[in-house]
C-alpha cells in the first residue's frame, strides 16, 4: 500500500512532478548523450592513433624510438617475430615493417614524408593500410617499383596514378639513397595529415632500397581490445630480450592522446556535478515543497501510530518514482539519440583543421560506454534520493501535534 | 478499571509572544468503557487534554497513564506502538489520506499492524457496513460528503479493536442531523465493542449523549476540582 499512496502521491500535482521530472530527463540525457559525444571523440582519436601504424603493442631495436635512424633497426627478425607469435594471443595480428624518414619529391614539389615498408597481406587488420587504397590497385609483396600515397600528398603534388614519385633517404652505410617509384594506387585516410605523411611502398622494395638485407624497423600487433595492450605488451617482454628490444604499449607510444583522455574523463566528472548539482537544488526544493504541504497529513500517520521511518520511506519512495521514471526517459530519449546520430556521425569540419590537430576525424560518432551509463543513473537516482531524504528526515522528525497545527 | 489517569499535568504553549496555559495541574481519572465527553469553550484545553492522552503532545509537569502505561517511560517508538494499536483518532477536520479511498482509508491502519491483505480489505468493508457506508468503500475522500468522511474516520479509528477512542470536536463541521447519526454510532460501537470513547465538545446536544460529562474552562476543570 506504501507503493499505491506514493504513485498517487506525486500525481497530487502533476505539473510539479511533471517538471521535476524533466529536469531529471534532461540532466540524464545531457550526462549520457555529452558523455557518448566525448567518448566518441576519443575513440576516434585511439582509433586513428592506433591505426596510424602504431597498432596496440610496437617492438623495437632498443634506442630506436628516440633516435629513429636505420642503425637502430632489427637485424635478422626471423627469431624475434617467431618468438612473438607464440606469446600472442589467436585473434591477435602481427606485421613487420620497415620505416624511415624520406623525401618526396616529382618534378615541381618535394616534401619530407614517413616512408613504410610493408607486407601488403600482413597489414590487413594491422594498419589503415590493410584496408586498401581508394583509388588504383594496391602493391603486392614483391613489387620493387610501385609506390602508394595519399590522396592529399597526390593533390599537393599535383600528380596522378601511373606517374613516378623519387623518393631519397639515407641507406645503411649512411649514403644517400635514391630510388623512383611509380604510383600505383592512392589511399584515402580519416586525418588529412596522414594522408601527407605515410607513403607505402613493400617491405623488400625498401629492404633493398635501404641495403638492409631482411631487417625491418619495427613489429606492429593489433589486439582484439586495446584496453589488453598493456598486458600483453608485459607478456611478449617478459619473453624476448628487453636489453635489445623495447616493448612499448599503445598508451606509451602516444602520451599526448592518454592526456587527452584524461583531459576528457574530467570534463565528463565535472559535467556531471555540474548537471547534478542544479538538478539536485530542483529535488531537493521540490520535495521540501511536497512535504510541507502535506506536513497535516504526516502528522496525521504519525499519530495513526506510523513510525518515523515508515515516513522516511514513503518520502523517499515518491522521490524514487520520479527519479527513476526520469531515468529511463532520460536514458531512452539519449540511447536513441546517440543511435540516430550515429548513423550518420556529427559533422565538425568546420572545425576540422583544430580537431586534426588533436587526431581526430571531422565527423565524430558518439559511443556509449555502459560504465558512463551506469555512474549517470546511479549519480542521480542515489544523490536524488541522498537529497530528498533532507526534507524526508523533516517530515519523519516532526512532533504529530506540531505537525497536525500546519494549515 | 482505569484507562486513564492523569496525575497533576500542566502544559504551557507559545502563540507568538504570547504564552498560554493551557492546562493547570489537572487530575482525571476515566474509566475503561465510558463515554467520556470534555466540555468548555474555545481555548478552554480540550484539545491539549486529548492530545497528551492520545501522546501526541507532552505535558510539561505531570504523569500521563493510558491503558496501563506510562508515558514518562515511552520512547517515541512504543508510543507510536501503543498509538497503532491501543489508541483511535478521530478529528475536527476528519484528516482522512486523500489519495486513498475509503476501504483503503480504513484498511491503512490495520496494513500499519501488519495484517494480510485479505483480512484487512474484510475487516475493512464490515467496519465501512456497521458505519453505513456500504456503497462507499471505493470513493475518495474528495467524493465524500462530510458526514460520510467523519464516518470513515470512525471506522479506521475503531478498525484494529482499540481500548479508546479520542475525538476532537468530531461533529463541529457537520450539520446536527448528520452529527447526530455520528454520535449514535459511535455510542453504538461503546457499547457493542466496550471501547471507551473521549470526545470534546461544546455543543449541548453531543454532551447529551455522554455517559460522563467533565466540563473545562481556562485549563482547569470547571468546578475547579480534579475529576476522580
Amino acid at each position: 500500500m506504501d507503493i499505491t499512496i506514493a504513485w498517487r502521491n506525486i500525481w497530487r500535482n502533476p505539473r510539479r512532478t511533471v517538471i521535476i521530472m524533466i529536469a531529471v530527463v534532461i540532466g540524464i540525457w545531457s550526462m549520457i548523450f555529452l558523455s557518448a559525444f566525448m567518448r566518441g571523440m576519443v575513440v576516434d582519436m585511439i582509433e586513428n592513433g592506433i591505426a596510424k601504424l602504431t597498432g596496440d603493442v610496437k617492438i623495437y631495436a632498443e634506442g630506436f624510438r628516440s633516435d629513429p635512424a636505420l642503425e637502430n633497426r632489427i637485424k635478422q627478425p626471423e627469431a624475434l617475430v617467431a618468438r612473438v607469435k607464440e606469446t600472442l594471443p589467436d585473434s591477435a595480428k602481427l606485421a613487420t615493417r620497415v620505416r624511415v624518414n624520406a623525401i618526396a619529391q616529382n618534378a615541381r614539389h618535394s616534401a619530407g614524408v614517413a616512408l613504410a615498408g610493408i607486407d601488403p597481406e600482413m597489414e590487413a587488420g594491422v594498419s589503415f593500410i590493410g584496408d586498401g587504397v581508394d583509388t588504383g590497385k594496391m602493391i603486392a609483396a614483391a613489387d620493387s617499383t610501385g609506390i602508394v600515397v595519399g590522396q592529399a600528398l597526390l593533390d599537393k603534388f599535383e600528380t596522378k596514378i601511373g606517374h613516378k614519385l623519387v623518393l631519397m633517404t639515407e641507406n645503411s652505410a649512411n649514403d644517400i639513397a635514391s630510388k623512383a617509384f611509380r604510383i600505383r594506387g592512392v589511399y584515402r585516410a580519416k586525418l588529412e595529415s596522414t594522408e601527407k605523411r605515410f607513403l607505402f611502398v613493400s617491405k623488400a622494395a625498401a629492404q633493398e632500397m635501404l641495403d638492409i638485407g631482411t631487417d625491418i624497423s619495427e613489429i606492429s600487433v593489433m589486439l582484439t581490445s586495446h584496453d589488453r595492450a598493456g598486458p600483453v605488451a608485459e607478456t611478449i617482454a617478459a619473453n624476448i630480450d628487453t636489453t635489445a628490444y623495447s616493448v612499448q604499449p599503445w598508451q606509451r607510444l602516444l602520451p599526448m592522446l592518454q592526456a587527452y583522455i584524461g583531459i576528457f574523463d574530467g570534463f565528463i566528472i565535472l559535467w556531471y556535478i555540474v548537471v547534478f548539482a542544479a538538478m539536485g537544488f530542483g529535488i531537493i526544493n521540490t520535495t521540501l515543497m511536497a512535504v510541507f504541504e502535506r506536513m497535516r497529513e504526516f502528522g496525521l500517520l504519525k499519530a495513526l501510530g506510523m513510525r518515523p521511518w515508515r515516513i522516511l520511506r514513503q518520502v523517499l519512495i515518491e522521490s524514487g518514482f520520479i527519479l527513476v521514471i526520469g531515468a529511463a526517459v532520460g536514458n531512452a530519449l539519449a540511447l536513441s539519440m546517440v543511435y540516430l546520430i550515429g548513423l550518420y556521425g556529427i559533422d565538425l569540419s568546420a572545425l576540422a583543421a583544430g580537431f586534426e590537430y588533436a587526431g581526430m576525424s571531422s565527423i565524430i560518432y558518439p559511443e556509449v560506454f555502459l560504465g558512463d551509463v551506469v555512474l549517470a543513473n546511479l549519480v542521480v537516482i542515489c544523490l536524488g534520493l541522498v537529497v530528498s531524504a533532507y526534507p524526508a528526515f523533516k517530515a519523519a522528525r516532526i512532533m504529530p501535534v506540531e505537525a497536525m497545527r500546519y494549515t | 478499571m482505569a484507562i486513564v489517569e492523569i496525575r497533576g499535568v500542566d502544559k504551557t504553549y507559545q502563540q507568538g509572544k504570547v504564552f498560554v496555559h493551557a492546562l493547570k495541574n489537572i487530575d482525571l481519572v476515566i474509566e475503561k468503557g465510558s463515554f467520556a465527553a470534555l466540555a468548555g469553550p474555545s481555548g478552554s484545553g480540550k484539545t491539549t487534554l486529548l492530545n497528551i492522552i492520545g501522546g501526541l503532545d507532552a505535558p510539561d509537569h505531570g504523569e500521563v497513564r493510558v491503558n496501563g502505561n506510562t508515558y514518562r517511560d515511552m520512547t517515541q517508538t512504543q508510543m507510536a506502538e501503543l498509538r497503532l494499536h491501543r489508541i483511535g483518532f478521530v478529528f475536527q477536520a476528519y484528516n482522512l489520506i486523500p489519495v486513498l479511498s475509503a476501504v483503503e482509508n480504513v484498511e491503512y491502519v490495520m496494513q500499519l499492524q501488519g495484517a494480510a491483505k485479505k483480512e484487512r480489505r474484510e475487516r475493512a468493508m464490515a467496519i465501512l457496513d456497521e458505519v453505513g457506508l456500504s456503497g462507499k468503500y471505493h470513493n475518495r475522500p474528495a467524493e465524500l460528503s462530510g458526514g460520510q468522511q467523519q464516518r470513515v474516520a470512525v471506522a479506521r479509528a475503531i478498525v484494529s479493536d482499540p481500548a479508546i477512542v479520542l475525538a476532537d470536536e468530531p461533529t463541529a463541521n457537520l450539520d446536527s442531523k448528520t452529527g447526530e447519526g455520528l454520535l449514535q454510532i459511535m455510542q453504538k460501537m461503546n457499547a457493542d465493542k466496550a471501547v471507551t470513547f473521549i470526545f470534546s465538545t461544546h455543543d449541548n446536544m453531543v454532551m447529551a449523549y455522554a455517559s460522563r460529562l467533565i466540563q473545562i474552562q481556562d485549563g482547569e476543570f470547571a468546578n475547579g476540582a480534579s475529576v476522580e
